[in-house]
């Protein structure tokens, strides 16, 4: 059991970190968003909802009359604080994506960025890889972490003696203690996160169970999936233009229907045509459980055509339940808060357990006439580009978005290639560097990343920390103070490095 | 070389383990979901997602019980065992 949990650790560790990194940034992505976004003002939300459609609806009708779809995310709340329109144009290509004010319909003009929700998406996507081949790491990652997290509670015998157990400078035994800790406080956290990725990933990862009940034929998943997400009054256009009904009765009759939950997102299909229909769709993060009543109305006639229900089937409502409580979407300040606290213990747990392999070996490779192995000298160096060069290149991420000239081609992903480009060379920087060195001066370079985002942020914006801490703006202000406290975290831990070392 | 060849054997039973558990385990997770939902007779749509949902507990617990098990060979006839008796379940009630 021992072994197992050391090689499903040491294996996924790297892979791991990454996603417990870029996951924990994650439960900040709006506020990520915003100060990646500094065009947009301070957020006000909830908006009067059919002003707000309304204002929406008069910017698609002037600007995108011919689109084949519109999308309205109201500002309902923290996950969704803007009024957002977007449309899939005709004539093919992307889809497009602006900001409104919510009380003029003006639009913002904002810059290129990939912003918070990248930086999250990550966590999953992997970004350079496939989908499939992405989701496969993933679930096989997820299925190590689980697996570790459950041997290490067979193998840990003293299992609340040690939680008040923390010996600090005394190397391999520190690491064990701090890797204890950091996983006994935040296990039950582990355990749901790990559990619940795995639900996310689970279509790819378990194929052959659904196959058990539709068939092994080319055609059987597309049939599951029509079941589990059934379209709803779905019609081709008819080619004949006709007058759209008002969306401000629609709204109050999903109000009324939804006990007095209000909409959150409007989806329009084929605008202005006579077969047109609109879909008013409650806030899926309204709840632990995940999931939203949708009403779809005849967009000429303003009929109700379908209804689906928030709750379906107890089977359905456990799944909801296990991704919304992984994603945490529902959480207020303090659970949100929690979350954030219990993913940086995960991402300890998983640095401190990789670093306890690595002095393990040292001892005992100072023990016998071979000393360390090539590889795993090699390992010990790059474990500090992997745990201190990661929260460098995401630092570097956001040094992008200030400083990329705002008019550049791509710019967006620009910012990403940049995050890999300086996680590659702090990898060279680490492999070519004695570890003891190496750990110093990442320490350092981090403390500096951190540190003086605000400063870049005040010479780059009009929205430097005074202003927004002058104007009561909290998640411009809490991102420059946030970025301080980890810059200062960082100078600390340079700070005990360089003691340690004479 | 006594040491060594203890060495490649303990390599041999833990690829053994890993297999039985890592693969075994796969097609176990598989399985006995399927076996064990089939008779709540629930819509398909419904059947699937709670048969899948339960799969990760069921290879959890097929891999710690891999590297519990006293020996490699338990492990592997033990996988096999539990295989084709929810395999057979899994066709009786299917």
């Amino acid at each position: 059991m021992g072994e197992v949990h050391t090689w499903a650790g040491v294996l996924f560790g790297w892979l791991l970190y990454f996603m417990f990194v870029t996951g924990t940034a994650g439960y900040l992505d709006t506020e990520i968003d915003r100060w990646m976004r500094p065009e947009l003002p301070v957020a006000q939300y909830p908006r009067p909802r059919a002003d707000a459609a309304g204002k929406a609806l008069d910017y698609l009708q002037a600007q995108a009359p011919a689109a084949l779809r519109w999308s309205i995310q109201l500002p309902v709340d923290r996950n969704e604080p803007y009024l957002r329109v977007g449309w899939l144009p005709r004539a093919g290509g992307a889809a497009q994506s602006v900001w409104l004010d919510a009380q003029t319909g003006a639009p913002i003009a904002v810059r290129d960025t990939a912003g918070g929700q990248l930086l999250y998406q990550m966590h999953w996507r992997l970004h350079y890889l496939p989908p499939l081949a992405a989701e496969w790491l993933v679930a096989v990652a997820s299925m190590a972490l689980l697996l570790a997290l459950l041997t290490g509670i067979v193998v840990h015998r003293r299992f609340f003696a040690d939680f008040f157990t923390l010996r600090l400078g005394k190397g391999q035994r520190s690491w064990l203690d701090a890797h204890n800790l950091a996983a006994v406080a935040s296990l039950p956290f582990q355990l749901m996160i790990s559990y619940s990725g795995l639900v996310f990933v689970m279509f790819s990862f378990m194929p052959l169970i659904a196959s058990a009940w539709y068939g092994a034929a080319p055609g059987a998943a597309r049939a599951f999936y029509a079941d589990l997400f059934a379209p709803m009054a779905a019609a081709a256009p008819s080619g004949q233009r006709a007058a759209s009904a008002d969306i401000a009765p629609l709204l109050a009759d999903a109000r009324q229907r939804w006990a007095g939950a209000e909409a959150a997102l409007l989806e329009i299909a084929h605008p202005g045509d006579a077969q047109a229909r609109v879909s008013v769709i409650g806030n899926f993060a309204a709840g632990a459980v995940r999931s939203a009543g949708i009403l779809v109305y005849d967009g000429a006639s303003g009929a109700l055509l379908a209804e689906r229900p928030a709750w379906q089937s107890a089977p359905r409502a456990a799944r909801d339940l296990l991704l919304g409580l992984h994603e945490g979407l529902f959480g207020a300040r303090l659970l949100r808060a929690l979350y954030v606290f219990s993913g940086l213990l995960g991402c300890a747990m998983i640095a401190t357990g990789m670093l306890l392999w690595s002095a393990k070996r040292r001892e005992r490779a100072q023990r016998s006439p071979a000393g360390l192995s090539r590889g795993q000298a090699l390992v010990e160096r790059l474990h500090v580009a992997a745990i201190l060069g990661l929260p460098i290149a995401i630092a570097a991420y956001f040094w992008a978005n200030r400083l990329l000239p705002p008019g550049m081609a791509q710019r967006a992903q620009w910012e990403l290639h940049l995050l890999f480009a300086v996680w590659l060379a702090l990898f060279v920087h680490a492999a070519l560097t004695p570890a003891r060195r190496a750990w110093r001066q990442q320490a350092r370079l981090a403390a500096l990343a951190f540190g003086a985002l605000p400063l870049l942020n005040a010479i780059a914006t009009d929205r430097h920390l005074v202003h927004s801490l002058r104007a009561g703006d909290w998640v411009m202000g809490g991102f420059d103070l946030s970025a301080l406290a980890l810059g200062l975290a960082f100078a600390l831990w340079a700070w005990r490095l360089q003691r340690r070392t004479p | 070389m006594p040491l060594r060849f203890a060495d490649a054997r303990r390599r041999r039973a833990t690829a053994a383990r890993l297999l039985a558990g890592g693969l075994g385990g796969y097609a176990l997770a598989q399985l006995l979901p399927v076996a064990l939902v089939v008779p709540w007779g629930l819509a398909r749509a419904d059947a699937v997602l709670v048969a899948m949902q339960l799969s990760f507990m069921v290879y959890a617990a097929a891999l710690m019980a891999a590297f519990a098990a006293r020996s490699a060979r338990r492990a592997c006839a033990g996988m096999a065992l539990a295989l084709l008796a929810s395999a057979a379940l899994a066709w009786a009630a299917l």
